[in-house]
């Protein structure tokens, strides 16, 4: 139920400048935050007073606001959207919090995923890679009547499952690798369960895989930590099945 | 009023059925070795600008495409949860291209254009094929054929989805075709750029002006044609379920230089959304449509009635939408739906902390399908709202409250999608073209692609077909012109040094957008509001703070510019709903109502569309008309009763 409880919290934030600036941890005290608000709500209160004193505020990444267009992406002490199961940062609310708490937020770190600002970081790697291959290559007006190519409904919802990606970035993130593997699993994973991705399969798999790799992205050791701070719940065993497809597409060609 | 001669609809000749054929056999073509020496610059990557660039790219033309995201795949069409529909009859349950059409039309209460409408309606079968082979993963039954469900203001069940994330599924469905242009250097990318201002030469679009949000450098871009596809202006009302960034430049630009502004007043206000709670609040959060198949929606009978939902019984429970509209019970359209829950908390009956809220209730649904089954249908939706309220409503029923959520206004567009400026295209929510006083749930998603797959790359082709356009350089007087207007603009932000932020303005302007501009309006309201906006502004310009520099990311200059904007378009909605003496859709006027508080058009005065010219700064914008036509469905009132 919506509270009218107000709290105080003590935010350690990092602060950078541009990319090549060094960037700092900067303590802040914000008072009087309903606790029935959300977290970037609170970053908005936050900066309403950083404003008001005539400093700039803290610049952070976010849009839709209800976990779906993957743009927040910020460290909530040490976890990637903050350490509640399958929610991104902007979902997070202050419930959760206790009055008085100490939170460090930081921006992801990862080599490919340089900072711009604050906490908002450069992730077009991420587009890169899909252009790479995360695709079915048919053009408008090719496409044949929808029902005559039956999907089996467990392979579709396998897919749906491994679509809901949102490309925030929270597996690169949370990976002590900055791997992206669970990223480029996901799209894989996606278009190998459908018909419709049959025909370009091994090179998909390929091509992303390359890609990732030349965006400097780390190599996966499987410690699952990538599941845990995913935000939409994507599985670890689509790293596995992209593993089977890689080495499918290497034997075939 | 009058009819203005650039208020050419150009509606094709032939019976509705034959008249998108016969435009695409009339339209000129451009040959495929031809198409790569024009360029086309296209704004916004939502599913119309998304699913238009993939396709102009595809087509071979050299496609600039500008997003203020940091990737195409955040625009906003990703939020959209319910589904899309398509007139593909898979249930059988009596569906057609013609029915599709009238529902739309009545749906939209006689306020949209008969021929866009039906061309809506034809090509939706189309974009289920093309999404469907891109790999969108759409529900499916057990026969792995798709599955559909229902939507307000239709009878059958022609609602293709994706679990609750449709938007999301077909947006990256586009996005990856988008991508793979990119790849194969058809389309240029330009993301964290954020369009200020369209170039006009010798009448036509020729261009346009962008800072780049990264570094702050403005620069201009010269194209053969520009394409729209910037989505609505809800936000205008600050609390909305569109997303944070999502505004009115763009199209605001465009009607300053020129480009007529159609119905800007037509606002979609969404029934089931979660409530209001406090004045912190940064936005609203739709819950799906998709949830009245499954939800039904109460109060209880007593006035002021505090006690817990599960402790009032059944019989003093008082479903009003099963009660007042027995045909079409929850389902009924979104604006009939929201003004009766208003209309239930306006008595009284009204529930929650504020008062502000109504029950829509799963209750019966566990009972008849299950736990899994709810889940199944809606699992991520109830997951959304639990981490919103921190209530589970398998167990209590969700409270839920009108939003803004859609704008059914736009830029006035003619039937191939040209605005008033020649070479200025616009696509999905950004133009005015296709849901008259009322969107129907599905039909967004339907609307932006089939704008970018299926008509803005005909029309395209048949304007450079058809045109002498000789190169613009950024040299052009008039892109100094313009690109000296924006930098003298973001400077004038910086310059204030005010106290204000841009956001607490922006608050301010919803509020009265809200208050009198919102679910009800009447003249001495709208009369106050635009008043009051002219005040606001005043103070905007002289108090606004805006920290910071314009050479680096700065989102608070981003903010003041998007503010400037809406503070001046929302002056325009209150002057539009002023004028329109009726009730249609979602414009409700508390002055024109049936006895029994439904809206009451006046179809002899205003079957048409109010089309907005600007005049310049300070000056009273020209209002002119295009006459609707109803050659096929015969004016009535709506009834879902």
């Amino acid at each position: 139920m919506t509270t009218s409880k107000q709290m105080t919290l003590k935010l350690k934030v990092w602060r950078q400048k541009n990319a090549k600036d060094q960037g700092r941890f900067v303590d802040y005290t914000v008072e009087g935050v309903n606790q029935a608000a959300s977290f970037l709500e609170m970053l908005d209160v936050l900066n309403e007073q950083l404003i008001r004193k005539g400093e700039e505020p803290v610049a952070f990444d976010h849009d839709c606001r209800e976990g779906i267009c993957g743009s927040c992406a910020m460290m909530i002490n040490g976890c990637a959207h903050g350490d509640m199961p399958r929610t991104t940062a902007c979902q997070l609310h202050l419930r959760h919090f206790n009055d008085g708490d100490t939170i460090v937020i930081e921006p992801w770190r990862a080599r490919a995923f340089p900072i711009i600002k604050d906490l908002v970081v450069d992730r077009s790697a991420f587009d890169r890679i899909i252009s790479a291959g995360g695709y079915v290559s048919t053009n408008v007006g090719n496409a044949p009547e929808a029902n005559s190519i039956p999907v089996p409904q467990q392979d579709a919802e396998a897919a749906m499952d491994a679509a809901a990606c949102i490309g925030c970035g929270a597996c690169v993130a949370q990976c002590k690798n900055a791997s992206a593997m669970l990223f480029v699993s996901a799209k894989v994973s996606q278009m190998a369960h459908l018909p419709q991705g049959q025909p370009e399969r091994a090179r998909r798999a390929r091509n992303m895989v390359a890609q990732m790799d030349k965006e400097k992205f780390g190599a996966c050791s499987n410690t699952g930590a990538c599941e845990a701070a995913c935000p939409k719940g994507i599985k670890l065993t689509n790293i596995a099945l992209l593993n089977r497809e890689l080495a499918r597409a290497q034997v075939k060609s | 009023m009058s009819t203005h001669p650039r208020l050419d609809s150009k509606i094709p000749s032939g019976d509705v059925e034959k008249k998108w054929s016969n435009r695409k056999f009339e339209n000129k073509l451009v040959n495929p070795a031809n198409r790569r020496k024009h360029t086309v610059i296209i704004v916004g990557a939502g599913l119309a600008g998304g699913s238009a660039s993939a396709s102009l790219g595809e087509a071979g033309y050299r496609v600039k495409l500008f997003v203020y995201h940091d990737s195409p795949r955040r625009a906003h069409s990703i939020a959209a949860q319910g589904g899309i529909n398509a007139a593909k009859n898979y249930q059988n349950d009596g569906d057609s291209i013609y029915r599709l059409f009238y529902d739309t039309i009545k749906g939209g209460d006689f306020r949209a254009r008969e021929a866009n409408v039906y061309r809506l309606a034809e090509v939706s079968v189309n974009i289920i094929d093309q999404c469907a082979a891109q790999g969108v993963p759409f529900a499916r039954e057990y026969s792995g054929y798709l599955s559909n469900r229902s939507f307000g203001g239709s009878q059958l069940q022609r609602t293709f989805y994706a679990r609750g994330q449709t938007g999301q599924q077909l947006l990256l469905g586009a996005y990856g075709s988008l991508m793979r242009q990119v790849e194969e250097k058809n389309v240029e990318l330009f993301a964290f750029h954020e369009m200020l201002d369209v170039i006009v030469v010798d009448g036509k679009a020729r261009g346009i002006v962008v800072r780049n949000l990264r570094t702050g450098e403005i620069t201009t871009h010269t194209a053969d044609v520009v394409i729209l596809g910037t989505g609505g202006y809800g936000n205008v009302f600050y609390l909305s379920t569109n997303a944070k960034k999502s505004n009115c430049t763009a199209a605001w630009r465009a009607y300053k230089k020129g480009a007529f502004f159609g119905n800007p007043c037509f606002t979609q206000i969404h029934p089931t959304c979660v409530p209001v709670s406090g004045d912190y609040q940064s936005k609203l959060t739709l819950m799906s449509e998709s949830l009245r198949n499954d939800g039904r929606v109460w109060v209880p009978k007593a006035k002021g009635d505090k006690r817990s939902p599960k402790d009032i019984p059944e019989s003093e429970r008082d479903y009003y939408l099963e009660r007042i509209y027995p045909a079409f019970g929850n389902l009924v359209p979104r604006d009939v739906a929201s003004r009766a829950a208003k209309a239930m908390c306006d008595k009284g009956q009204g529930v929650g902390e504020t008062g502000l809220a109504v029950y829509l209730d799963f209750g019966d649904a566990v009972k008849r399908i299950g736990k899994d089954g709810v889940a199944k249908k809606y699992g991520n939706l109830f997951e959304m709202y639990e981490k919103i309220t921190g209530d589970d409503p398998y167990e209590v029923p969700m409270r839920i409250y009108p939003a803004v959520h859609y704008t059914m206004g736009g830029l006035w567009v003619d039937y191939n999608l040209q605005s008033t400026i020649p070479g200025l295209f616009v696509i999905g929510e950004a133009n005015f073209s296709d849901h008259g006083a009322n969107r129907l749930g599905a039909s967004a998603l339907m609307q932006g692609l089939a704008d970018g797959y299926f008509v803005v790359p005909y029309s395209i082709a048949n304007y450079l077909g058809g045109e002498k356009l000789p190169p613009v350089s950024t040299d052009h007087d008039a892109c100094k012109a313009a690109l000296a207007d924006v930098k003298g603009r973001v400077q004038k932000f910086l310059s204030i040094k005010g106290k204000q932020t841009a956001d607490s303005f922006h608050r301010r302007l919803g509020k009265i957008m809200w208050d009198e501009c919102g679910m009800a309006r009447n003249r001495a309201g709208l009369t106050k509001a635009i008043a009051d906006i002219q005040k606001l502004r005043e103070e905007f310009w002289s108090d606004l703070f805006v920290p910071g520099t314009g050479e680096e990311l700065n989102q608070e200059l981003e903010k003041a510019g998007r503010v400037a904007d809406f503070l001046e378009l929302g002056e325009l909605m209150c002057r539009d709903a002023l004028e329109r003496e009726e009730s249609c859709g979602g414009h409700f006027r508390e002055e024109y109502q049936t006895p029994e508080g439904e809206a009451l058009r006046n179809d002899e005065k205003f079957t048409h569309v109010a089309a907005w010219e600007y005049q310049g700064d300070g000056k009273t914008p020209a209002r002119h008309q295009e006459e609707l036509k109803f050659d096929y469905i015969h004016l009535a009132q709506r009834s879902y009763k």
